[in-house]
């Protein structure tokens, strides 16, 4: 055995190293966003160094009619995509889960593909049906390609929530004269409620910052940020820019921050609730 | 009996039936049509005809298109082994982190990635730029005489995939440290293995399969980021996804950049079925 002494003090070290590398990580990615942020603020439309303290770009920015609807574009897409596909991945994944039949594991080889093959190669798949069907390249197509990518990831995510799921619940509600439906809607859904709320996360997450997929599917009718920014970084970047995703930065942390509070809170309020006995 | 064994086909379809016919339209069919038309040649409109051919895979020994294909894979070599050195070390912290920091850590990690990343990589070229922040303070404080040039290189272009791709790595990896058995690394401490033994003999290969799931995740988008490649690299270093790109934006040869396109999935399905051999589950490849 080892004096505690040493042992304690190569804890201490071990403890720091692994704080202080944290640290530098988290530097690292958190650097960009801090630039992103100082230089909404600057009088100066360079991006060099800080000159002074305005709020111009913000007033700019409700003059950029073409950067926000871009904006707009982006929360449509992401919105109705993340219904879609939080609708169909959890019907799938609760129906491959209930029943065993022909033809589930090429179901599942479906679902794997869009996640491992590169974004590049869906993007350009989806372009040549789009062309083939005749479909407009616009938001709708954006919505469909966007709706592809995210299904897989709902899937497994529910899937992973329904791995820890007891059926004979669902059963013992249909011997006391549940249908299917109310099963569905008033036992199986609720439990699994934490797992869907995951995978929709997820998705709109993945659907949000997409820039490959989009930039095939994209067309004429409209434009995500994404595309709109990438467009403008060829002619350089104006800090109004920067301004809008600063307040995104803003609303979604906040957002982050508000749902980690609840979630916080109620795992508490669990514990408490077992260690009285109430459970 | 009978009246069930329907009830139970009905439920089956009306769950199972919208995702079947969603992937069979929108990725069956598609990845059908792009192997199809990669043996197919174009004529002077760039219309697709038919006419089987091998040319397009031929011209993978194009000495450019080769040369386009060895920086790829380097630059996404660079990008794995890098987030492999800074993530498999971040993933140990937080697996071993109390329940609340665990938490936090995790949300700070994925915070950044909830901001547009082409907005975070224009910053990247704010800071490291040659009249950029960076050189800014270096030169103001003497320590260089004239400005590094970091942007628009290889360097930049693989710092850009390790920024991007970098959770990839950590998630995996931490998922497996989370849970693997404490008893076996007491064990072999007990034993009298040194720490560094413990890490080498028992860590590093029960978490193998996290870091392969990372190296996937990692390595694989590391070829086709092109919007990485123009921004960081600014057309310097062109990886396989800007060829891709530019055969199906600008020089509309559809077979050709089919060809390519097939290469890459048959890359990825080597690379995973590689890792399913391993032990590797599937689903972990695409729960975050």
């Amino acid at each position: 055995m080892k004096a505690p002494g040493k042992r304690g003090r190569r804890e201490r070290i071990k403890n720091s190293v692994s704080r202080i590398f944290a640290g530098l990580v988290y530097l690292f990615l958190y650097i960009p966003i801090a630039v992103v942020v100082l230089f909404s603020f600057n009088t100066s439309r360079r991006n060099i160094v800080f000159e002074g303290f305005t709020l111009n770009w913000y007033k700019e920015l409700t003059k950029n009619t073409a950067l926000l609807e871009a904006f707009r574009n982006t929360l449509i897409v992401s919105g109705t995509s993340t219904v879609i596909a939080t609708a169909v991945g959890t019907l799938a994944a609760i129906g491959m889960f209930r029943h065993k039949f022909k033809g589930r594991s090429l179901i599942d080889a479906l679902l794997y593909i869009p996640v491992v093959i590169p974004e590049i190669v869906l993007g350009i798949a989806l372009l040549s049906v789009f062309s083939i069907a005749r479909i407009p390249l616009g938001l709708g197509s954006m919505i469909l390609a966007h709706t592809t990518f995210c299904i897989p990831f709902v899937v497994f995510t529910v899937r992973a929530r329904l791995a820890g799921f007891d059926k004979s619940i669902e059963e013992a509600a249909m011997d006391l004269g549940a249908n299917r439906v109310k099963v569905l809607f008033g036992i199986t859904l609720p439990i699994i409620a934490p797992g869907i709320a995951s995978g929709a996360i997820l998705a709109f997450t993945l659907s949000i910052d997409d820039i490959v997929i989009s930039y095939f599917a994209t067309g004429p009718s409209g434009t995500t940020l994404p595309l709109k920014i990438m467009e403008q970084v060829r002619a350089g970047v104006k800090p109004d820019v920067y301004a809008l995703s600063a307040v995104i930065m803003l609303v979604t942390f906040l957002g982050v921050l508000g749902s980690q509070i609840i979630a916080y809170r109620g795992a508490k309020k669990m514990a408490l609730a077992k260690d009285k006995g109430d459970l | 009996m009978k009246r069930a064994k329907k009830k139970e086909l009905i439920s089956l379809l009306a769950m199972v039936s919208p995702v079947s016919f969603w992937m069979a339209l929108l990725i069956a069919l598609p990845l059908i049509y792009i192997l199809g038309i990669s043996f197919c040649g174009t004529d002077e409109a760039h219309n697709i005809v038919l006419s089987p051919t091998l040319r397009n895979y031929a011209r993978i020994f194009d000495p450019a298109i080769a040369g386009i294909y060895l920086n790829s894979l380097s630059v996404a070599g660079l990008a794995t082994i890098f987030a492999i050195l800074i993530g498999y070390p971040f993933a140990a912290i937080m697996a071993n982190a109390k329940p609340f920091s665990k938490t936090l850590m995790y949300v700070a990690l994925m915070l950044p990635f909830w901001t547009n990343c082409v907005i975070r990589l224009y910053a990247w070229r704010t800071i490291l730029g040659s009249n950029g922040t960076l050189n800014f303070i270096l030169l103001k404080l003497g320590l260089i005489s004239k400005p590094l040039e970091i942007m628009f290189t290889r360097g930049a272009v693989v710092l850009g995939m390790v920024y991007t791709l970098l959770p990839f790595m950590v998630m995996p990896i931490s998922t497996v440290l989370e849970k693997l058995d404490r008893g076996l690394l007491e064990a072999s401490s007990d034993l009298g293995a040194r720490p560094a033994t413990t890490f080498l003999r028992v860590t590093l290969p029960l978490s193998a399969p996290g870091v392969f799931a990372g190296v996937i995740m990692v390595f694989i988008p590391a070829l086709g980021f092109f919007f990485v490649s123009d921004l960081m690299g600014g057309g310097t270093s062109q990886l396989i996804g800007n060829l891709v790109e530019r055969q199906f934006k600008e020089s509309f040869n559809w077979p050709f950049g089919a060809a390519l396109s097939v290469l890459l999935i048959a890359a990825t399905l080597i690379l995973v079925r590689l890792y399913t051999a391993s032990g590797g589950q599937l689903d972990d490849l695409g729960a975050m």
